[in-house]
């Protein structure tokens, strides 16, 4: 549905340097999924979205929409982007002061090419706004909207024209914490609903983990990994996107050997010899990270049966409510450790330590992408 | 503890009262009483003058309704009222279309130059209105304008093509002088709007022109009418530009009027009182109806944390076209006004270029200057009153200040205005005002430096407060208290935290203070006497004796020095790290 080939798009910045926003960026969105791009602030994830939007002129590449192309460097093609017909909603929401509710709404079924007597624009117009639940509100100034109001407002308005492809730059960002939560349901309900092809950016990597069919992680104006919300988290590519989509343990390691179960490897940490998972395949003597999220380092008092088992000791505790956080020292590396509160040994305590090798990723230790 | 009297209410038993009436409140009285005696007594004094005939020899002063009487129902004074409106309309909205036009050049399309753009914010403070004006008259005098004559040389022909002494003349000039001034406040104004506001309209599909009207106009024109009333307010207050363009043919507007009236005999004092008390009232309305609606704009502008600018239209090829327009207005603000002073300069008589003139150059109008008794001592005086005027006003204005933005003090929002209320008063009328009061109630300082020393006081005392504010505004509270808690007196809070973090603010207001009133008139030519005059007098005097390549000379060191100044200052700036206001 939404194709993106070899994005450049460059900008001076105020000093007059140029900034490389976005560069080769490539993507395919199929019909009716919700595409996210995740990053870290400045890796270029909004400019590429202003891209497609029409909003920045990019250097070079092609964006296509539906197989109608809207920019090609090549064919010197650029649709404006009042002529794109995509739905865009703002990190600020961009509600217009000086109307209500229902005028905000209304523009884009005003000032379209398609001429809608009163009658059919009202009905529609009624239509979305209770779609986000604020009909009753139609009169109402849009200064005395709340924040989520605000928010469900500006999706009506880009609802409203029946958009292709509706474009949402951190929607939530401005909402306070409970608020996220709740619209992080609706807005996904809304769009499987609809079945609205999106593009969807933030730098909040639980917003992208609940929402999208696949995710893009950014950095430094490249897509480092694409991949679906599961594979990203549980088979990162390299470092920067195991660092930055949750929490993980790194432990520098070298390759021993491949094990006789394909796709496993053995390697030599700081630790002793492990067992691990790597997506490529490596050969001896290849230089890895190993990493490990917190939650996959199972600590026992007794010593399990299984593999990746070391003896470490309690260095630090902290009781966090729904887990406990563990600092645990293996020799002189420590590893971090989300245990269900169930098991609450104090510190100093000397505990086992067991790492399940499906879920200790061997990445390539060259990274070509160093984490902001 | 002294300092927290306010807030130990309930535990400790109150102090006698004498030792509640400590340094704190001493130091509050004295400024307020200072300003309100700057800020009222004019006011007051002009009020009760324009119901009195004047006083001459034969008859002592008696109330009367006569001079209002004569005043409104003239068919003079409806001319005058008629011509200072069209005067006044005419050039803010010329001004309001130059700076707008240049305004959007910068902020919203890739016209090239765009750090020259800046220079215009300084332009105004280097030439002074009486050279900007009496430049453009030896540009473009009938008689002896360079414009005219060379267009006349080169068409051979005794057509007139400009005559600066028309009312299509004044409104160029002073349209011309205040367009700067119009510039940065529409500039402020775009920046204000959030880009998001008119990018979601393009999202919507609308079109440039859609954006333009339902959005961009809609919400900004709050921006918009208050930038015409300031520039309406300035207009009418203008003195230069009526004296110099305006009284040569007869085309009165009140602030030659009320000059005209003083300065006929007898003195018709009254009179000019009625004007000017008329002209107040123009300029209050006007005020008044410019802080509503910038204080209503502040609603409909929001400021996003992400710097996302809009995207610039590209000119493509008008390009060119905009920066030839913006090249020419450079030369019409600053280079021809520049240039014709310094040609004149070095004239023996004033005479059109040519090249038997080029062969005539000479420095004696120069050799004159220097050697001008009254100059030496007008420039000592120009640069006392404004380094003076300052220093006190920035002190007085922290305090005033203080109690606006950090007590509680019931009727500090009368305090406020107070201070801020000479801002209405139009130059003239301040310099009228004072002198009146002081030619009734005679402490001898009328014909002396103090009487100028009050007049800048009392004019500049608000520029002092704006400065102040900003910055007092920035200092959070609990730095106040975090002193009361270590022990520390409101007088040692004061020197030792509050006057230091107001550095900025105070350095700024008052280097912008200097620069302003060293290039003061139209309060003090009704205020001087000899050995009094300050540069700008002493440029008005030359002009009156049909001295202008002496007064060219004069023009051109002056601007030199400013501009001198201004980079001075800009460095300064700087050093102490503080924008411009």
């Amino acid at each position: 549905m939404l194709s993106v080939k070899a994005l450049f798009t460059e900008y001076p910045n105020e000093r007059g340097q140029i900034v490389k926003a976005a560069q080769n960026v490539s993507f395919e969105v199929p019909e009716g999924k919700l595409f996210t791009l995740l990053g870290p602030s400045g890796c270029g994830k909004t400019t590429t979205l202003r891209s497609i939007a029409g909003l920045e002129r990019p250097r070079a590449g092609e964006i296509a929409v539906g197989g109608r192309v809207v920019y090609s460097s090549e064919g010197k093609v650029f649709v404006a982007p009042n002529k794109r017909n995509f739905g865009m909603v703002f990190q600020s929401y961009a509600i217009w002061p000086h109307m209500n509710v229902f005028e905000n709404a209304a523009f884009p079924l005003q000032v379209g090419k398609a001429r809608l007597s009163k009658s059919e624009i009202e009905a529609k117009v009624m239509r979305v706004l209770g779609t986000v639940a604020l009909d009753h509100l139609a009169d109402r100034e849009a200064t005395k909207l709340s924040g989520g109001q605000q928010q469900r407002l500006a999706l009506a308005r880009a609802l409203a024209m029946e958009p292709k492809l509706l474009l949402l730059d951190e929607p939530l960002s401005n909402l306070d914490a409970k608020l996220r939560e709740r619209m992080r349901f609706e807005l996904k309900r809304l769009q499987r609903e609809l079945k609205l092809t999106t593009v969807y950016v933030t730098h909040d990597q639980s917003e992208a983990l609940a929402l999208s069919h696949e995710i893009a992680v950014m950095n430094e104006g490249q897509i480092v990994q694409i991949g679906s919300p599961r594979d990203i988290y549980e088979r990162p590519r390299n470092r920067f996107v195991a660092d930055f989509v949750g929490s993980a343990n790194f432990l520098d390691a070298t390759v021993v050997g491949p094990e006789a179960q394909a796709d496993f490897f053995r390697v030599e940490t700081v630790l002793g010899q492990l067992r691990c998972y790597a997506v490529e395949p490596l050969r001896a003597g290849d230089k890895v990270v190993i990493s490990l999220r917190p939650e996959d380092v199972h600590v026992s008092a007794e010593r399990p049966q299984g593999q990746n088992v070391f003896e470490a000791v309690v260095d630090a505790k902290i009781f966090l409510g729904d887990y406990i956080e563990y600092q645990v020292k293996l020799g002189d590396a420590v590893l971090l450790a989300r245990v269900h509160p169930s098991f609450s040994p104090p510190v100093g305590t000397r505990i086992h330590v067991a790492m399940t090798p499906e879920k200790c990723i061997a990445i390539p230790d060259v990274d070509l992408r160093r984490a902001a | 503890m002294s300092g927290v009297g306010e807030w130990s209410a309930g535990s400790a038993p109150k102090p006698a009262l004498w030792q509640r009436l400590d340094l704190k409140w001493a130091v509050i009285g004295v400024s307020v009483a200072i300003v309100a005696y700057l800020a009222l007594i004019p006011l007051a004094f002009l009020l009760w003058q324009s119901f009195f005939t004047p006083q001459t020899a034969s008859k002592a002063a008696e109330f009367t309704l006569g001079n209002y009487v004569n005043a409104y129902s003239s068919l003079e004074t409806l001319r005058l009222f008629f011509n200072s409106i069209k005067f006044a309309a005419g050039t803010s909205l010329f001004s309001f279309c130059v700076g707008t036009l240049l305004a959007w050049m910068n902020e919203r399309t890739n016209t090239p130059f765009k750090s020259l753009f800046f220079a215009l914010s300084i332009i105004p403070l280097i030439i002074p209105g009486i050279l900007f004006t009496v430049a453009w008259i030896l540009l473009g005098s009938p008689k002896i304008g360079i414009i005219n004559l060379l267009l006349q040389n080169w068409f051979g022909t005794e057509y007139v093509f400009v005559n600066v002494y028309s009312l299509w003349g004044m409104i160029w000039v002073d349209g011309l002088h205040y367009s700067p001034m119009a510039f940065l406040l529409m500039t402020a104004a775009f920046r204000s709007m959030d880009p998001a506001l008119e990018e979601s309209a393009m999202m919507s599909g609308a079109n440039i022109f859609q954006v333009a009207w339902r959005i961009t106009l809609k919400l900004s024109w709050p921006a918009i009418f208050a930038t015409i009333l300031i520039l309406f307010v300035r207009s009418i207050e203008s003195f230069e530009v009526p004296a110099l363009l305006g009284l040569p043919v007869g085309i009165q507007v009140f602030t030659s009027s009320i000059y005209q009236a003083i300065h006929q005999y007898p003195s018709q004092i009254g009179l000019a009182s009625s004007y000017a008390v008329t002209l107040l009232l123009i300029t209050t309305v006007g005020v008044y109806f410019q802080s509503r609606l910038s204080s209503q704009g502040s609603k409909y502008s929001t400021m996003t944390g992400k710097g996302f600018r809009p995207r610039l239209i590209d000119l493509g090829r008008w390009r060119y076209l905009a920066a030839a327009i913006f090249v020419a207005y450079f030369l019409l603000i600053v280079v021809l006004p520049f240039l014709v002073l310094l040609w004149s300069s070095f004239q023996k008589f004033y005479s059109v270029p040519s090249m038997a003139a080029l062969q005539n150059l000479t420095l004696d109008a120069y050799r004159f200057i220097f050697s001008y008794p009254t100059l030496v001592r007008s420039v000592w005086n120009s640069l006392l009153l404004s380094l003076g005027s300052a220093t006190i006003i920035m002190l007085v204005t922290s305090v005033i200040c203080w109690i606006v933005v950090k007590t509680k003090l019931p009727g500090r929002w009368m305090l406020d205005n107070l201070a801020s209320l000479p801002m209405v008063f139009p130059g003239l009328v301040l310099g009228l005002a004072i002198m009146i009061f002081y030619l009734n109630v005679d402490v001898g300082i009328y014909g002396t430096m103090w009487i100028m020393y009050i007049a800048y006081i009392t004019r500049f005392l608000p520029y002092g407060l704006r400065y102040n504010t900003t910055s007092m505004l920035q200092i959070h509270k609990e730095l106040e208290e975090s002193a009361a808690m270590s022990g520390a007196s409101w007088g040692t809070t004061f020197r030792r935290i509050i006057l230091p973090l107001l550095k900025p603010g105070l350095v700024a207001g008052w280097i912008y203070v200097v620069i302003v009133s060293i290039r003061e008139l139209s309060t003090s030519i009704l205020l001087y006497s000899p050995g009094t005059e300050v540069v700008s007098i002493v440029i008005w005097e030359l002009w009156e004796n049909g001295q202008y390549v002496e007064l060219s000379a004069l023009g051109v060191l002056f601007i030199l020095a400013l501009f001198a100044l201004v980079l001075l200052a800009q460095f300064v700036g700087k050093k102490f790290g503080i924008k411009e206001a």
